[in-house]
């Protein structure tokens, strides 16, 4: 694709382009700062703020593929932090593999907790992820299959709705207590951590985290490209179809099954991504992350960011991930409230997010210019 | 797609072969039957409940008969396959209340609607071509909306909506279009409207409307086929079944 092409796509979308723009400065400034910069300055960023933004970036990317399909196709996952997880764990296991024999007990072979179950080889679904290239491949394979069979079994069955959303939950909490186990073979409660180095490169210095970073930014971009392309092109107006009246558009002899199965897995795809770019910039990965409040959280970023604009999921993403870093340092017990509150009043009186408030204040400044305008000339 | 093999001149069109449907025992078609000629207008009217909706159902692959046959083309046995294959052999329905894409423009719910291959790779590589413009254009000449072509289909009024959804069954260039209670809610002018564009577009398809509105059916001025009670009461033209005894008690009461 060319770039005229890519431009074409952003035409029309003002505001998805302010907030690209706005993603493409934080990456070109946030390296400056913090690394041109000397630590002293009131401009420096700390490598914990890196690490935090990095982090939003990865919610950001999450929450759009969370719009993707509930904004535009009107599928309410609340399971996919799974697919998350999912890619976050392929990483892990990549990352566990680097290790090598610098672990605790210093087998070359398998990792720690493995040494510590007193297993002596490596599962089978363990091999191959000592090769980067393998590795990544799985970060995209493994939500995307699990999306495939679980997506292929719901919308065959003409699933919708909020029984679509249960069983996404069961299938996210499932999967927790399935890697909660020490014999899934994947490090139980504790889940992987101590990671050393990612492709060769120390994650502890300051060039890694940095270069995380910007690849989060780019991975981002390229994933809100993707979504546009989506939902500019002729299958996006069938997934709206779909949203708006389902029967309607299988009566126009479009396969429904087949396009929700495919926007799902896109989404999943972009979920698995997003989670693999986190798991180095935190550094750890646990069953923690299957958690089903931990989906019901992405679908308040991207309710309160302002559904089926894409740019509002990230929007959204990066305002409640914030007021969430804040309220959690200055009153941990309130934020769970406060969260609440958030859902309930964003659902209530601004049904469209942050990004509708704003679209409707600039319409009734617009409105008021154009009425006093209008008593001018008269 | 399904292929429908065409040996010699198609007797029927549809041919609905003593088809039963119940739910829980109670019998919403009971042995039904009937059949369309190619080119043919028909009318179908009966008291609620009589099994008209259900019979659209049927034939469209939403509901399956406990009992009996439904054929396309003398061939085809409809029973055996869902929507979205039977769609797109031909049939097309317009439900009776109108259910076009609100949220799409009056162009783009033609586009979509549009008949071409359906799959999800082509629709995501999916470029417009100078026919298909052409084809919306005239569509929307044949449903009046030209002025209308960048609305929001959710901003036509009602009577609009039901000609924006018989334009989306009309240009996929179905063989037989069912069309449910397509006068409802209109006004006399608009009424009047849609039964000429219904005349004019039987002929080359055959047409089934589905109508409470007598006024309406006369307007039509074509054979008429009364159900009651899931099967068929009476058939001919207008004036031979309103002369129908059981015709005038099911409707008049006893």
């Amino acid at each position: 694709m060319d770039n005229f092409k890519i431009l074409s796509l952003l035409r029309g979308d003002r505001p998805g382009t302010i907030t690209l723009a706005l993603v493409i400065a934080l990456c070109a400034i946030v390296p400056v700062l913090n690394l041109l910069v000397p630590p002293d300055s009131p401009f420096y960023l700390s490598s914990y703020t890196v690490t935090l933004l990095g982090k939003y970036l990865c919610f950001a990317l999450l929450a759009l593929a969370v719009d993707l399909i509930w904004g535009y196709c009107g599928i309410l996952s609340l399971g996919h932090g799974a697919f998350f997880a999912l890619g976050g764990y392929a990483m892990g296991m990549y990352l566990m593999r680097q290790i090598g024999d610098r672990g605790v007990y210093g087998n070359s072979d398998l990792p720690d907790f493995m040494v510590f179950l007193n297993w002596t080889e490596l599962p089978w679904y363990w091999l191959g992820f000592d090769m980067f290239w393998f590795a990544m491949l799985m970060v995209a394979v493994v939500p995307g299959l699990l999306a495939f069979v679980f997506g292929y079994l719901a919308f065959r069955s003409r699933v919708t709705g909020v029984y679509f959303s249960i069983i996404t939950q069961a299938m996210t909490y499932a999967l927790m207590l399935a890697f909660f186990l020490n014999n899934a073979g994947f490090g139980g409660n504790n889940g992987l951590t101590d990671f050393k180095e990612i492709a060769g490169f120390s994650l502890q210095a300051e060039s890694t985290r940095i270069s995380l970073f910007v690849l989060s930014g780019a991975a981002l971009v390229l994933g809100y490209i993707v979504c546009r392309y989506i939902i500019s092109s002729k299958l996006g107006r069938v997934l709206v179809a779909v949203r708006d009246a389902e029967s309607r558009t299988r009566f126009m002899g479009y396969r429904v099954e087949h396009y929700k199965l495919f926007v799902f897995v896109v989404s999943a795809v972009l979920a698995g991504i997003a989670g693999a770019l986190y798991v180095p910039q935190v550094g750890i990965i646990n069953p923690g992350e299957f958690s089903p409040i931990n989906s019901i959280e992405i679908i308040i970023w991207v309710a309160l960011g302002g559904r089926a604009t894409l740019y509002g999921a990230i929007i959204g993403a990066f305002v409640v991930n914030y007021g969430k870093t804040y309220f959690t340092g200055a009153f941990p017990e309130l934020w769970l409230f406060m969260l609440g509150a958030l859902f309930v009043v964003s659902t209530l009186f601004f049904p469209k997010g942050l990004v509708g408030m704003v679209q409707q204040w600039q319409d009734s400044r617009a409105n008021k210019r154009a009425r006093a305008a209008v008593e001018g000339v008269a | 797609m399904i292929p429908v093999e065409n040996t010699g001149p198609l007797k029927s069109v549809l041919y609905v072969d003593a088809v039963t449907v119940s739910f829980d025992g109670f019998k919403a078609l009971n042995g039904l039957s009937l059949m369309l000629e190619p080119g043919e207008l028909r009318a179908v009217i009966g008291p609620n409940g009589a099994g008209k909706t259900t019979m659209m159902d049927v034939i469209t692959g939403k509901v399956k008969p406990t009992e009996g046959k439904v054929f396309f083309k003398d061939t085809v046995d409809l029973t055996r396959y869902d929507e979205a294959d039977i769609a797109n052999m031909g049939i097309g329905r317009k439900f009776q209340k109108p259910t076009v894409l609100e949220s799409l423009t009056v162009f783009e719910n033609l586009e979509l609607a549009l008949s071409g291959n359906r799959g999800v790779w082509r629709s995501l590589f999916y470029k417009r071509n100078a026919a298909a413009l052409q084809r919306i254009d005239d569509t929307l000449y044949a449903i009046r909306l030209q002025s209308r072509r960048d609305w929001l289909a959710g901003a036509l009024s009602h009577g609009q909506k039901q000609w924006l959804e018989i334009g989306m069954l009309l240009i996929q260039e179905p063989d037989l279009m069912l069309i449910d209670e397509p006068a409802a809610g209109m006004t006399d002018e608009e009424t009047a409207l849609t039964a000429e564009l219904l005349k004019r577009i039987s002929g080359e398809r055959t047409v089934v409307v589905v109508e409470h509105d007598m006024e309406f059916v006369k307007a039509l001025d074509c054979s008429v086929t009364v159900l009651h009670e899931g099967r068929m009461l009476a058939e001919g033209s207008l004036e031979h079944v309103q002369q129908d005894d059981r015709v005038i008690e099911v409707y008049l009461g006893r």
